[in-house]
């Protein structure tokens, strides 16, 4: 790693010239009057409200009832691109799936020494209530969400997986949806590949997972905390998509060998559960008894092969932050592959070379405790004074086990829209998984993106907004 | 020795009641120092339903009762052949792994005086044995707080225990599953029954102990309330990170939640060979 601030790679412009993937974007920008942009920018303001999505991205709180700006200028990919993502997504997914099955079961990663058990067994949201369980198919995490940067033509990393309930989907959709009502042509001159089939794709999804003392057409239903979740929109905006109830903890029941949804014309079985509520919270008789927003019972009605839980209980230890490390190996372990998607490098101060190495680049850097969070005892290299790192390094000599290192990654910009025109803003990228009977993606995401210039920080409670993610047809 | 257990759980409400689903964990399984002989648990009333056996071993079943009810009664029955094993849990089959039991819950969690008086207890004993340590840590208990009923609550945390200095089984078990964490060594919480008195006269409460996982042996038990290990006068029911993760029966009221009163029976006798289960 050399000492000059790495270039940041803008995604339209390669220098003076434009991508090919942004040319008619380029000139639809330059031939748009100022007026007519700022009609449409209130056009699209009227329609989010419309629709209600106003919900923040990832559930990171503020205030449910606050507009997440939405800028116009779509980020693009090409065919090429994208074939890159959609294999490296789908290899994680199922990765990830392999070792929540083995975790909760043989363990033969742990034997095989490839990680370390405490990590795993230790973890808070490691379930004993799912040990010994195959769900249907032995799938865990259902809907898959990989966080990606890109840092190059070529070069994209994963910042995190979410294998419990990633939301923002609901985002991907409407952002397309409102595009193409405000430019048409946009979608007439350009081959973009759809991702109105994600509803469908989903129900698809969940319908193969039916446990197995289900006959016929499974009833699927979404099981979402209720209308104060800031997330609620998607909820019942996916629900509405699929053609399934929306229901809260106080529609269903258990009895017999079955949970029961409450309708006029009595109870009616349901057979899938695509819950959007925490673990902690589904079952007040196997969890937290203080919880209002689950089902009494669904535990032993899951675990006895009458409902399917999506995501499965227990699936978050995937995606904890200790485990994250260790995706690479399982996707040798189980898939006999090499990853195609990278993690952001880190290195590990426990180890001899590494902590050496971190060392001797902390102006680089940057260097967090293993179990810290919310940035508490980081040390942001580029940004800090020559004895702040000094004091800095004397911490991680003392104590070196307790630190880890990455580089400070140069997300890339893309075109957006800006008081006096357009201006590359950083962004990040969020594609759904969906894994079931088979493994689904579909061509996008949603991008991310931070407003505030040279900003590296995409979340939308300081500052984000979210726009169009166009994966181009071959 | 073969024990007879009677086991009554009886609720009250003073208004009726909508509904009730209760999940129960009432089957010991069977292991080397256990032997199930008959087993029956009534949920008299209700609808029995979902059943499985968790990683732990355990059966757990659901029960259900469609209101408006006003009292009910889960009744257990059964006869069990036990032997002395000094606590040493052997050829019970489970699968989640020891390490899975080292999570600080509510009520097990240390507070500075449970981390001292782990530390006290095993002053000196860097070189002893795991099982050595284990029983250490239950005399520490038993010294520190003093068996007296009525003095604790369901609730009470292993601090407040350890703080008053009094409490019944449970407390003990949780103060020794709490010093056990912080050295270290995986412990859980267990729940069965204990043939307490020769006459076997009615008691209100089952039992409970703790297991401490010692590699060279597995899990063995130790009953601080009582100063001892589990022995044939033990019927192993089932375990949990504490005694709400334990507990026998986990319920809920649904709808408006009057005031309830539970009443609980537990009888274990022993049984003569070629007696006849007492009625």
């Amino acid at each position: 790693m050399s000492a000059t601030k790495p270039a940041i790679f803008n995604e339209m412009l390669n220098g003076e010239q434009v991508r090919p993937p942004y040319q008619n974007l380029e000139k639809w920008y330059r031939s748009m009057p100022a007026e007519l942009r700022s009609l449409k920018q209130s056009e699209a303001e009227a329609l989010f409200r419309r629709v209600g999505i106003t919900f923040a991205v990832y559930g990171e709180g503020g205030d449910p009832e606050r507009l997440i700006p939405f800028d116009m200028f779509p980020r693009v990919m090409t065919a090429e691109e994208w074939r890159k993502l959609d294999r490296g997504v789908r290899q994680r997914a199922a990765a990830l799936n392999a070792f929540l099955a083995d975790v909760y079961d043989r363990r033969e990663i742990i034997r095989a020494g490839k990680i370390p058990e405490h990590l795993v067994t230790n973890n808070e949201a490691f379930e004993k209530a799912a040990i010994g369980f195959r769900p249907p198919r032995g799938v865990f995490s259902h809907i898959v969400g990989v966080d990606l940067v890109r840092t190059g033509p070529d070069q994209f990393y994963v910042l995190e997986d979410n294998c419990r309930t990633p939301s923002g989907v609901s985002y991907m959709l409407q952002n397309r949806e409102i595009m193409m009502r405000m430019f048409p042509q946009l979608f007439m001159e350009s081959r973009i590949r759809p991702v109105d089939g994600y509803a469908g794709l989903l129900k698809k999804t969940l319908a193969s997972v039916a446990p197995q003392k289900c006959q016929g057409e499974p009833n699927i239903v979404i099981l979402t905390p209720g209308h104060f979740n800031s997330a609620y929109y998607e909820h019942s905006f996916l629900a509405d998509l699929m053609g399934v109830e929306l229901v809260e903890g106080q529609d269903l029941f258990v009895e017999g060998d079955f949970v029961w949804m409450k309708t006029t014309e009595g109870p009616k079985k349901v057979d899938v559960i695509y819950r959007r509520i925490d673990d902690a919270f589904i079952d007040p008789l196997c969890f937290r008894p203080d919880s209002m927003l689950g089902v009494p019972g669904l535990m032993s009605v899951y675990r006895s092969g009458g409902v399917t839980i999506c995501s499965a209980p227990g699936a978050g230890v995937a995606d904890d932050k200790a485990i994250y490390t260790f995706v690479p190996e399982m996707i040798r372990f189980y898939l006999g592959e090499e990853p195609i998607l990278e993690n952001v490098p880190t290195w590990q101060c426990a180890k001899q070379d590494d902590c050496k190495y971190v060392l001797e680049n902390l102006s680089e850097l940057v260097v967090k405790e293993v179990h810290g969070s919310g940035g508490y005892g980081m040390l942001v290299g580029p940004k800090s004074d020559k004895s702040t790192i000094e004091s800095f390094a004397a911490k991680i000599r003392k104590n070196p086990d307790n630190y880890i290192a990455q580089p400070t990654l140069a997300l890339s910009a893309c075109p957006t829209f800006v008081e006096e025109g357009i201006a590359p803003r950083h962004v990040d990228l969020r594609p759904y998984c969906l894994v079931g009977e088979t493994i689904e993606l579909v061509p996008g995401g949603l991008t991310r993106v931070a407003l505030t210039e040279g900003s590296l920080v995409v979340n939308s409670s300081q500052g984000g907004g979210v726009k169009d993610t166009w994966v181009l047809a071959e | 020795m073969r024990l007879s257990i009677r086991h009554i759980t009886r609720y009250r409400f003073d208004e009726p009641v909508r509904g009730i689903v209760q999940s129960q964990k009432l089957w010991p399984a069977e292991c080397a120092n256990q032997r199930i002989l008959s087993w029956e648990v009534t949920s008299h009333g209700g609808q029995t339903g979902a059943e499985f056996v968790d990683g732990a071993g355990d059966m757990i079943r659901l029960a259900t009762w469609r209101g408006p009810l006003t009292e009910l009664t889960v009744e257990v029955a059964g006869e069990v052949e036990t032997s002395d094993l000094y606590g040493v849990l052997r050829d019970h089959r489970e699968r989640v792994p020891a390490s899975a039991y080292l999570r600080p819950t509510r009520q097990v969690e240390a507070d500075a005086e449970l981390k001292a008086l782990s530390a006290v207890a095993l002053k000196g004993m860097e070189e002893a044995s795991a099982l050595d340590r284990a029983h250490a840590l239950s005399r520490a208990v038993s010294e520190a707080i003093a068996y007296k009923p009525g003095e604790t609550k369901p609730h009470t945390t292993a601090a407040e225990a350890l703080s008053g200095g009094v409490g019944v089984c449970q407390d003990h078990a949780h103060a020794l599953i709490s010093i056990a964490h912080v050295a270290e060594m995986p412990a859980r919480y267990v729940t069965g029954y204990l043939q307490a008195s020769e006459d076997g006269s009615p008691h209100e409460a089952s039992h409970a102990w703790a297991e401490i996982w010692v590699p060279e042996l597995g899990w063995v038990g130790f009953d601080a309330a009582n100063k001892c290990c589990p022995d044939e006068r033990y019927v192993r029911l089932g375990s949990g990170y504490d005694a709400l993760d334990a507990a026998p029966i986990r319920g809920l009221v649904q709808g408006a939640t009057p005031e309830e009163h539970l009443e609980v029976e537990v009888m274990v006798n022993a049984v003569q060979s070629g007696q006849q289960q007492q009625q």
